[in-house]
């Protein structure tokens, strides 16, 4: 039946040029990097939703972290003629071929939550988050809250070298420059992980004479968040009233944890990459005008204030 | 009796002597470090800190010691924790009660070894293969049974394994301390040692002068699945929750380091538990003394290979040629490190 309508929609893109096209009968093929995150996982199911929300028929490949098997997905797609090819990629080079053939076949390709080093014109637009605007919206929230009262902050950073790390980072100190009330005592890796973040923490404490001296805790994801709040409540301090505690990316954790008054904010990475990409998409199609290349999806700011648990119960179904 | 306390002591002396001079230098770098008090009945400082979080290293290297010393290896071991924690949140989770996870927990280790023994004893495929088998496919396994998310749990006994405290330690101290000495005390009051010793430098010899080789092979990978299940339940405990990415990864290698630091042989053979513990408690004081030094995280890891190439010198058959060369003139008193230089 699929393999009917991939006929199907190969002749009709055979007969008509794409203005034709309408929402209804798009088919658009994504090539997934694989689900090596819980934040994969839920880019994965919101893409699926978005997709059957618009009435458009979703083909999806799930490359398991290859490249090859990314390059191999495509020219599937380039063969059964989708519409449109979502494609995040894994790594940034060797590109260039494979896009140029999708664009041989007039097949326009988005990138989602990555970009890659190609020439623009291979593809038609980027939709991805600004890292360094969300360390800035972390900064800025906590600039605000100390409000003028000294603070020394601890940081835990993301893997060392990665550039989620790097631009968290520059993007939350640029919020801090010039505020010389707050100050970074301390910052370490985390690995992005739980467990790293609550063994660096735990070492912050003590290094930091048992947190008195510590009056925030700024941590490049969630999840490293959520470890560093179970080691200060285990060095016996309040999480969120004693060490504020502001992370980045808004996993459904984090908002238990804000529920419960031990988490302060995060600032959402959104996992909702494919709705964006489908509009530019549809505009696309319909009037043939080129978007922008890159598209920056909203870096929102959630805290204790925006019904924490609403949130948790919206997001806990997402896969993540 | 005191000879034996005296091989001991000299069988450990420089993984001692590593071991002091880390918790000297890091105590000078970090007054504090040294400091202990009691909080939440339990002491509390970062020297309980480096044994809490040892924990999982120190009972990996427990069951890789045995492996290795069969000249075998287990590279499966960190798959096999996050498999273990995998399966210790969902049964928790879906409503088991404690005992019955826990047990299920540790079979599933077992089995995991048994797998392992399997492939390297009967099929005779070498260590090194058979178990990056599971080392590949478990972590698969593990994110199959958490499907992909972080598993979370409330259970108060199941994370009392993790972060309760007995007698005054951190529970996976206790663990470890108790499960160390069963182990070593297994092996050392009945011939097991020496069996695993004589299958390390001989198989086949071993094989013809009777002792039953697959038996003995098998039951070693299933110490070591064993030792992975306990140090995967503490893990998850510790966080209160299952991460199938990250739970364990790249342990094996610590593991396989603090078998090394300890001075037992990757050829096979001799081997020691208590001089593995202290590699796998020496890789931790490392660790946590880099993170209580506020260098920048980039240095870390050349902060860590550095100390690591000076503690493996020190244990060098020509450095300690040089060492008792040094010695023997002055029989008298010991040695310091300067004079040994």
């Amino acid at each position: 039946m699929k393999f009917v309508k991939a006929l199907a929609s190969a002749t009709i893109l055979a007969a008509c040029t794409f203005g034709s096209a309408s929402a209804a009968d798009l088919v658009v093929g994504f090539s997934q990097i694989g689900s090596e995150s819980g934040w994969r996982a839920a880019e994965t199911t919101l893409t699926k939703q978005q997709a059957e929300q618009r009435g458009i028929d979703l083909k999806f490949a799930d490359a398991q972290q290859k490249q090859e098997n990314q390059i191999k997905a495509i020219r599937s797609f380039i063969a059964q003629g989708v519409n449109a090819i979502l494609l995040a990629p894994v790594v940034a080079t060797g590109w260039d071929e494979v896009l140029q053939e999708a664009k041989d076949a007039e097949i326009p390709v988005i990138l989602l939550d990555r970009t890659v080093d190609a020439p623009k014109e291979l593809y038609l637009t980027a939709v991805t988050s600004d890292l360094v605007h969300e360390g800035n919206v972390a900064g800025k929230w906590l600039v605000d809250t100390v409000a003028g009262k000294p603070c020394n902050v601890v940081e835990l950073q993301g893997t060392t070298g990665s550039s989620p790390a790097i631009d968290r980072k520059k993007g939350f100190e640029a919020a801090l420059a010039g505020k010389d009330n707050l100050k970074i005592v301390r910052s370490q890796t985390g690995d992005f992980t739980r467990t790293k973040g609550k063994e660096v923490m735990e070492s912050f404490l003590k290094a930091e004479d048992g947190g008195k001296n510590i009056c925030a805790l700024y941590a490049h994801n969630d999840d490293m968040a959520v470890g560093a709040i179970q080691a200060i409540k285990e060095a016996g301090l309040k999480p969120g009233k004693d060490i504020l505690v502001v992370s980045i990316d808004a996993v459904p954790d984090i908002f238990q944890a804000m529920a419960a008054g031990e988490a302060n904010a995060t600032v959402e990475l959104t996992p909702n990459m494919a709705g964006p990409a489908f509009d530019v998409l549809a505009t696309y199609l319909k009037d043939g005008k080129e978007p922008e290349k890159w598209i920056q999806t909203e870096s929102k700011l959630y805290t204790q204030a925006d019904d924490p648990m609403k949130v948790y119960e919206e997001k806990k179904g997402l896969g993540y | 009796m005191t000879s034996t306390v005296r091989t001991y002591l000299t069988r450990l002396l420089p993984q001692l002597i590593a071991l002091t001079i880390i918790i000297v230098a890091i105590s000078m770098i970090f007054p504090g470090f040294l400091n202990l008090k009691i909080q939440n009945d339990r002491l509390y400082g970062s020297l309980i800190d480096i044994l809490n979080r040892g924990a999982p290293v120190v009972l990996l290297a427990i069951g890789m010691t045995v492996v290795i010393a069969t000249k075998g290896i287990d590279l499966s071991v960190g798959a096999v924790m996050a498999i273990c924690g995998a399966v210790s949140a969902s049964l928790i989770t879906s409503g088991h009660s404690l005992a019955e996870t826990l047990l299920v927990t540790l079979a599933i280790g077992i089995l995991c070894g048994i797998w392992n023994g399997i492939l390297v004893a009967v099929l005779d495929i070498q260590p090194i293969i058979a178990t990056l088998v599971l080392m590949v496919a478990g972590r698969g396994i593990a994110q199959l049974i958490t499907e992909g998310a972080i598993l979370t749990f409330n259970d108060p006994g199941l994370i009392f394994i993790g972060s309760g405290s007995f007698a005054g330690l951190p529970m996976p101290v206790v663990i470890w301390l108790l499960f160390g000495i069963l182990v070593a005390l297994v092996v050392r009051r009945t011939a097991l040692g020496m069996l695993v010793e004589a299958v390390g430098v001989n198989r086949e010899a071993s094989t013809l002068s009777g002792v039953f080789t697959p038996v003995l092979l098998i039951a070693a990978y299933v110490l070591s699945g064993l030792c992975a299940a306990i140090a995967g339940v503490i893990a998850a405990a510790d966080i209160k929750g299952a991460d199938a990415n990250n739970a364990g990864l790249w342990l094996e290698l610590d593991a396989i380091l603090a078998v090394v630091v300890g001075g037992t042989s990757l050829l096979g053979g001799r081997f020691s538990i208590a001089a593995s513990v202290l590699g796998a408690i020496i890789i931790q004081a490392i660790n946590t003394g880099i993170l209580l030094s506020g260098f920048p995280p980039e240095f870390n890891l050349i902060i860590k290979a550095a100390i690591i190439v000076f503690i493996l010198v020190l244990q060098s058959p020509r450095f300690r040629a040089a060492f008792t060369f040094v010695s023997i003139p002055r029989a008298a008193g010991k040695p310091t490190e300067r004079e040994a230089k």
